[in-house]
């Protein structure tokens, strides 16, 4: 029998979420077991192979590449987990979405204190992703299936929740992998 | 330091007797005198009133008629009601705001004419409407705009715009107003008329234990919307121990689409005074508060008269009624555009001049209520009705009605009816015979109870209005075949999200969360999961409030969902490709296009 394929992504996340899960420590091997890793930072695979079961996204989506990416993670997944606090509320970089755009460029890029930039533009090679006008959680550019809240979340959580997709069984975490405060 | 605003507030504060519960009335004196309550103000304020300006601030803050920056000198706050909005308050804004040459919100460059909107001031059976300062003004249309405008800026005199009288007490010099009553149908309680005193006389020659009781027995239910049983709360207070008691009537009449204490405080005053003296008797209060709403300044030296009259009779002060020991005052209390106001507690803390935020409940008025003593709290038609039971006895005030609602009830009725206007009926009518009374045949919907109550659809037409099935404070708002219930059902939501006094998270996020997936809906980009997240979310914010504004305010989206769900379906899309209709890649990198000046790069891969 094919083992089911298993897919993650950062988006606009810190990687935090993905330390979390190699954080499963020994457990990665029977993971291994159970799944085949496609597009993933882990194997630094680059493009999808073939279709998968499971897509985890880490991070929300703050440029036009992180749209283009999840898109294409909800074309190739069967079921998409939002990992991590990023990707499921915009998190920690979310800050800026009380700040217009414009604004955050040019005290990045123009006016701050430190900035030296001779160009007096900002940058705009193409190879440099559009910003979008803020940070969007991901369940807001395409349908989410799952959410896992946490910044990150603990190993454990994640472990148990792929473990449950895997096994199509309920997902009953204890209060203490769910709570934040 | 400006001298006026410290010779104004001295004056204010002086009058108020430097009473820092007394808040409300100096604020709102600056804001007549001054136009606003200014920084300097506030800090003036608190010094005369022994408190910290934070105070001052915070009350400023709340109310929608008090401001810190300067208001224009006329203020049109046009009615943002829905029923207002459905004889075209919007088409009035535009010409007001061409007329003007300002949006609302803004005031023109001499400072003369400011244009706003407001939640419903309660004209909505001759809309659309606006108050300009304490001006109601009536049957606006896009045509009589410029002449309000020329009116205003020759003579910076709201007053003059008032060219018709209404009928009734309307056309007194007191009131002076264009308002009419429209009392399409008097019954027995209320508009039956009743010789002055006749009441009180008769509540002089019982125990108050013999009034509570004849209450009791009538089964009177208060009229403000919930139903409690007026008797008992009266013995709860007058059982609960405390140095004073206090009756408030609660004249804050916020509700969208109700209008029916505006008519009983213009018509009958008097029968709502002996009333609450009447229930000063029977709990022991010497001391009532009217709390009027903001809105009705315009009737407020019309109520200061008829009590001085009451005075006068021997009905109001000491020896009410001859009765050596029978002594009960009134004073008055204006609100400043706040609905939550109407919440008892609320409108407690606004009263002592607080921010209107409600309390947690318990421990309720009848024990800790005005300046944490014993008070009851009822509505103007309440204290009306309980008059009348005194008078005429509670065997005869039981027979009318249905079993658990006895008695008559006004009904405010709006919208989409040939007879909208004021309605004395007998509870336990059907929406069906209610529709034939007011015109409204082919209503495909009702609004039962406001915003906070329920949308009924016609196949609930043979429900009865009472509270034992549909409750209603009164508010009675008919939609013709013409009306989309969901644009009214997003106006609600706009009005709860206005009116949430932000303390709880459910109400104040809640709601804007509602909102922003019904208008999803409405564009016709929500899919089937949105019904599911809309039907949590209301639960959510119901059940995690504190008070009955977040208990109630999903109500516009959640009876809608549940009584007219395929105006939802029909809307809904599917996406086949799983990704979110809401989202537009063009438009969220609209801004970058313009920062970093050049077009996106569609990489294929
Ligand atoms: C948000 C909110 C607004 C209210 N507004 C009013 C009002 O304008 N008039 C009123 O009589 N009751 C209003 N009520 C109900 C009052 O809290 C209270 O129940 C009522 O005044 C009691 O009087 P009753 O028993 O005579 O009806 C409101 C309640 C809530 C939660
Ligand atoms: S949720 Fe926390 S750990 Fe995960 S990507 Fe965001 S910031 Fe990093
Ligand atoms: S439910 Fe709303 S209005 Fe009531 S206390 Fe909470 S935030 Fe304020």
């Amino acid at each position: 029998m094919t083992k089911p394929k298993i897919a993650s992504t950062s988006l606009c996340g810190c990687f935090g979420c993905h330390m979390s899960i190699l954080d499963i420590d020994d457990r990665i091997l029977k993971l291994v077991e159970l799944v085949e890793f496609d597009k993933s930072p882990i194997n630094d695979i680059k493009r999808f192979t073939d279709r998968c079961l499971v897509g985890l996204i880490e991070g929300g989506c703050a440029n036009q590449e992180n749209v283009k990416v999840l898109r294409e993670f909800r074309s190739h997944c069967d079921v998409l987990v939002s990992v991590g606090d990023c990707a499921t509320m915009g998190g920690i970089p979310a800050m800026r979405n009380g700040i217009p755009l414009k604004e955050c460029l040019a005290e990045a890029y123009l006016d701050g204190p430190t900035v030296h930039n001779e160009t007096g533009r900002v940058p705009h090679d193409e190879e440099l992703p559009l910003i979008l006008d803020k940070v969007y959680p991901c369940h807001e550019v395409v349908k989410i299936d799952y959410h896992l809240p946490g910044c990150p979340p603990p190993a454990d959580a994640i472990w148990e929740a792929v473990v449950a997709l895997l096994n199509n069984k309920p997902l009953d975490l204890p209060y203490e992998l769910l709570k934040y405060d | 330091m400006n001298l006026k605003v410290d010779q104004v507030v001295k004056k204010l504060t002086a009058a108020s007797g430097r009473d820092r519960t007394r808040m409300m009335d100096v604020v709102r004196g600056v804001q007549a005198e001054l136009g606003c309550v200014s920084g300097e103000a506030m800090e003036a304020i608190a010094r005369e009133l022994g408190c910290e300006r934070v105070e001052v601030e915070g009350v400023v803050s709340f109310y929608a008629f008090l401001s810190k920056q300067p208001k224009g000198k006329a203020v049109i706050r046009i009615s943002d009601c829905v029923v207002c909005r459905m004889k075209g308050a919007d088409k009035v804004t535009e010409a007001f705001e061409q007329a003007l040459g300002i949006r609302v919100g803004e005031t023109t460059a001499d400072g003369q004419i400011g244009l706003e909107r407001t939640a419903c001031i309660g004209l909505c059976d001759q809309g659309p409407a606006a108050l300009v300062n304490d001006v109601p003004v009536t049957y606006l249309s896009t045509e009589k705009v410029s002449e309000i405008v020329d009116s205003l800026t020759a003579t910076g005199e709201p007053k003059k715009l008032v060219k018709t009288l209404g009928e009734g007490k309307n056309a007194t010099e007191r009131i002076h107003s264009m308002v009419i009553n429209n009392v399409r149908k008097k019954g027995e309680v209320i508009f039956a008329g009743m010789e002055p005193g006749a009441a009180l006389r008769k509540a002089a020659g019982m125990s108050p234990q013999e009034v509570i009781r004849e209450v009791k027995t009538a089964r009177l239910r208060g009229r403000g919307g919930a139903g409690f049983p007026a008797g008992m709360k009266w013995e709860f207070c007058r059982k609960a121990a405390g140095e004073r008691k206090f009756v408030i009537c609660n004249a804050d009449e916020g509700e969208p689409g109700t209008f029916k204490d505006r008519v009983i405080l213009t018509e009958c005053p008097e029968l709502l005074i002996e009333g609450m003296a009447i229930a000063g008797y029977a709990i022991g209060a010497e001391q009532g508060i009217i709390y009027l709403r903001g809105e009705y300044d315009y009737l407020r030296a019309h109520l200061e008269f008829s009590m001085a009259q009451m005075h006068e009779k021997g009905l109001l002060g000491d020896g009410i009624a001859g009765k050596k020991g029978f002594a009960f005052d009134i004073r008055i209390q204006m609100g400043a555009g706040a609905y939550v106001c109407g919440e008892e507690s609320a409108l407690i803390q606004s009263c002592e001049g607080q921010r209107g935020s409600p309390r947690d409940r318990p421990p309720f008025p009848v024990e800790v209520g005005y300046l944490n003593m014993p008070t009851v709290v009822n509505n103007v038609e309440t204290f009306c009705c309980a008059a009348r039971i005194v008078e005429k006895g509670a065997g005869w005030f039981a027979e009318l009605g249905s079993k658990d609602s006895t008695g008559t009830k006004l009904f405010s009725v709006s919208g989409d009816c040939s007879l909208p206007g004021v309605y004395e009926l007998p509870f336990g009518l059907t929406i069906s015979e209610f529709l034939e009374t007011v015109g409204g045949r082919d209503a495909i919907a009702v609004q039962v109870g406001g915003p906070s109550g329920t949308c009924v659809n016609p196949e609930m037409f043979d429900r009865r209005i009472c509270f034992e099935d549909l409750g209603t404070g009164g508010s009675m708002i008919v939609f013709g075949p013409q009306r989309s219930l969901l644009d009214a059902a997003s106006q609600f939501m706009d009005f709860f999200v206005e009116e949430s006094c932000g303390w709880c998270v459910p109400c104040r996020v809640g709601n804007v969360l509602i909102k922003e997936r019904l208008d999803r809906i409405r564009q016709g980009k929500g899919q089937a999961e949105d019904l599911d997240y809309l039907e949590q979310l209301c639960e959510t914010v119901k059940r995690c409030s504190r008070c009955g504004l977040g208990q109630t305010s999903p109500n516009p989206v959640q009876t809608t969902l549940k009584h007219f769900r395929e105006h939802y379906t029909q809307r809904l899309v599917e996406s086949k490709d799983g990704l979110q209709p809401t989202f537009d890649l063009t438009a969220a990198l609209g801004d970058a296009v313009e920062a970093q000046g050049r077009e996106p790069v569609f990489h294929e891969d």
